[in-house]
């Protein structure tokens, strides 16, 4: 990195480096562009990379009118809502217990939450869907959300970041008063808030991005997120041509996207922090 | 008293008292969370084991307990055997193809480029769009005349191809789909740990006449051996989970070539409505996720030291 460069007059490693990362970065972003390309050009000149050809927003506007996306954004945003507020309380209350209680039974308990780390949700869909019908649950925000409430992940992660608080920062809050909740949100909580921070970014980037188990719990536009609803857009079925398809997709993602650009540098902390989804 | 020197001479009344207490207030805490986990998870399990070992009930007849009936009807399907195939081969080739990819960023987004902030960022944008939208824009580059690809292939007079239509081109389709979402994901890992090797290894590296490539191979590589190990095990449980795309590109089609486990799960459920088969082969991928469960915490975090 330092080395000097009369060494190396033109350092043609570093040339080439240059080179191959930008060119994979191109090809990485390349889907995107073309699809923005073609979301602003008539449908027949999607493909004709010319500059001439006009641009026009027109298939926003057809693909905004034929269906209701607001709707799929809002059971979007109630889902990731919903879904991150349950974890946030339940994954507190379970980490604090495996990080700072004795009792019996708690190494096999915590082997068996973490081996829902594996065990994911996605597989479990024909039960879980016998479950959530049980609980008169389907088509609706809770049944969407709920199997994902008790984050394995969320947990483990807690208890870890419970974990290295040092003690006595607790037992100063204890002779003054504090009672066993009061020590958790006091002294626990405020300590772990960038691990805090990280779990909900990605909580909601996934639930945002969640598509198998929504897509079997719904049947209908007022609980369906907008993975969902975008997947009936673009089947092959509804005879929509592909610019009107890029125009939609380009506006699921635009909020996530937009987002992302302006917090990146948390973003990518966040999910360096936080390891597995 | 929080999990301090817990003292285990003599218990007088009070301590055994405290003890108590602070037994029953975990397991107070922990209530909520083991409620949602025995419904949404431990039930559910439990439940797929004994549906696996039931018939497929109909309105005239009930279901009956049939042992191992629906597991010898799976491996006597010769579908069984291509959705198996096809999975292997999509983790096969997905696993190792989105590592070394993800390695390779990670150099590329460690090192000091121009435009870093640029290729980070195009690295890592397919993480964080859902699988569905990533699909819908591959469509536009599979397209058979009209696509991206054939677009370009045809300016070099090359006929255009159906690549999602054809049995032989449409897996591979599906799997650069996929490793294009994930490659940016693992790149994140492999840059956190690089940024925790010293640089002075490198510059000791080069003293000592170290090209690039033994470098990466005798230095580098075992340093992050540990980032390996855990995105493997990512890489491995995705290559179950990642099917969202085949509900827009293939449905599994053509002619079964793409169709993968956890889809065929799904289908058999909910279109076929035969939830007896889809249990067992539920049943089976919860045992192989068990043995992955099973290699990470007695091998890999054995072998591999963590944190």
């Amino acid at each position: 990195m330092t080395a000097p460069a009369s060494r190396h007059p033109i350092r043609w490693g570093e040339a080439l480096d240059a080179v191959g990362a930008w060119l994979l970065a191109l090809v990485w972003i390349a889907p995107l562009l073309f699809a923005a390309w073609a979301s602003l050009h008539p449908p027949g000149q999607a493909l004709d990379f010319s500059l001439s050809s006009p641009l026009t927003f027109e298939n926003y506007r057809t693909a905004w009118a034929a269906a209701p996306w607001l709707t799929y954004a809002l059971n979007t945003l109630l889902l990731v809502t919903f879904t991150l507020a349950g974890q946030l309380v339940l994954c507190t209350l379970a980490g604090y217990a495996f990080a700072r209680f004795r009792f019996p039974g708690r190494e096999a308990l915590f082997v068996l939450v973490l081996l829902q780390l594996f065990i994911l949700p996605e597989v479990l869909i024909v039960e879980n869907y016998a479950m959530v019908s049980r609980l008169a649950l389907l088509d609706s925000i809770a049944g969407m959300g709920l199997p994902y409430v008790a984050s394995a992940f969320g947990i483990f992660l807690l208890r870890q970041a419970f974990k290295s608080v040092p003690l006595e920062l607790e037992e100063a809050a204890r002779v003054e008063g504090c009672s066993w909740l009061g020590v958790l949100w006091r002294v626990y909580v405020p300590a772990s808030r960038p691990v805090y921070l990280a779990y909900a970014l990605v909580s909601v980037a996934t639930h945002w991005n969640n598509f198998l188990w929504p897509l079997i719990v719904t049947n209908s536009a007022d609980t369906r997120p907008l993975t969902v609803g975008l997947s009936l857009f673009g089947a092959p079925e509804s005879g929509v041509n592909i610019s009107i398809i890029s125009a939609a997709t380009l506006m699921v993602v635009a909020p996530l996207m937009i987002a992302f650009l302006i917090f990146q540098r948390q973003f990518i902390q966040a999910f360096l922090r936080v390891g597995i989804r | 008293m929080p999990e301090t020197g817990a003292p285990t001479r003599v218990l007088d009344p009070i301590a055994r008292l405290q003890r108590r207490r602070h037994a029953l207030y975990g397991w107070m805490l922990l209530a909520p969370a083991l409620t949602l986990l025995t419904l949404f998870a431990f039930l559910p399990t439990a439940a797929t084991f004994w549906a696996s070992l039931h018939s497929r009930g109909t309105a005239r007849r009930p279901s009956v307990f049939n042992g191992l009936e629906n597991y010898l009807d799976l491996i006597h399907d010769p579908n069984f055997w291509t959705v198996v195939g096809n999975n292997l081969l999509y983790a096969g080739v997905t696993i190792p193809l989105s590592i070394a990819l993800a390695l390779v960023m990670a150099l590329w987004a460690d090192a000091r480029l121009p435009l870093r902030g640029f290729v980070r960022g195009a690295y890592f944008t397919p993480t964080i769009l859902p699988m569905i939208a990533a699909a819908n824009l591959w469509l536009f580059f599979y397209t058979p005349g009209l696509g991206v690809i054939d677009s370009f292939t045809g300016l070099f007079g090359l006929p255009p191809v159906n690549w999602l239509g054809q049995p032989q081109t449409a897996l591979w389709a599906i799997i650069v789909v996929t490793v294009w979402k994930e490659a940016g994901f693992f790149m994140i890992f492999y840059l956190a740990a690089l940024q925790t090797i010293p640089p002075d290894l490198k510059e000791a590296a080069q003293v000592e006449g170290a090209g690039r490539f033994t470098y990466l191979r005798r230095v580098l590589l075992p340093l992050l051996m540990p980032t390996t190990a855990f995105i493997f095990i990512n890489a491995l449980i995705n290559s179950v989970k990642l099917i969202d795309h085949l509900f827009i590109l293939t449905k599994g089609g053509p002619d079964n070539a793409t169709k993968l486990v956890l889809y065929w799960i799904w289908e058999m459920a909910f279109s076929y409505f035969d939830p007896a088969r889809a249990t067992a082969l539920t049943v089976l991928v919860l045992l192989v996720l068990g043995g992955v469960a099973v290699f990470q915490f007695t091998i890999v975090e054995k072998r591999i030291h963590y944190r």
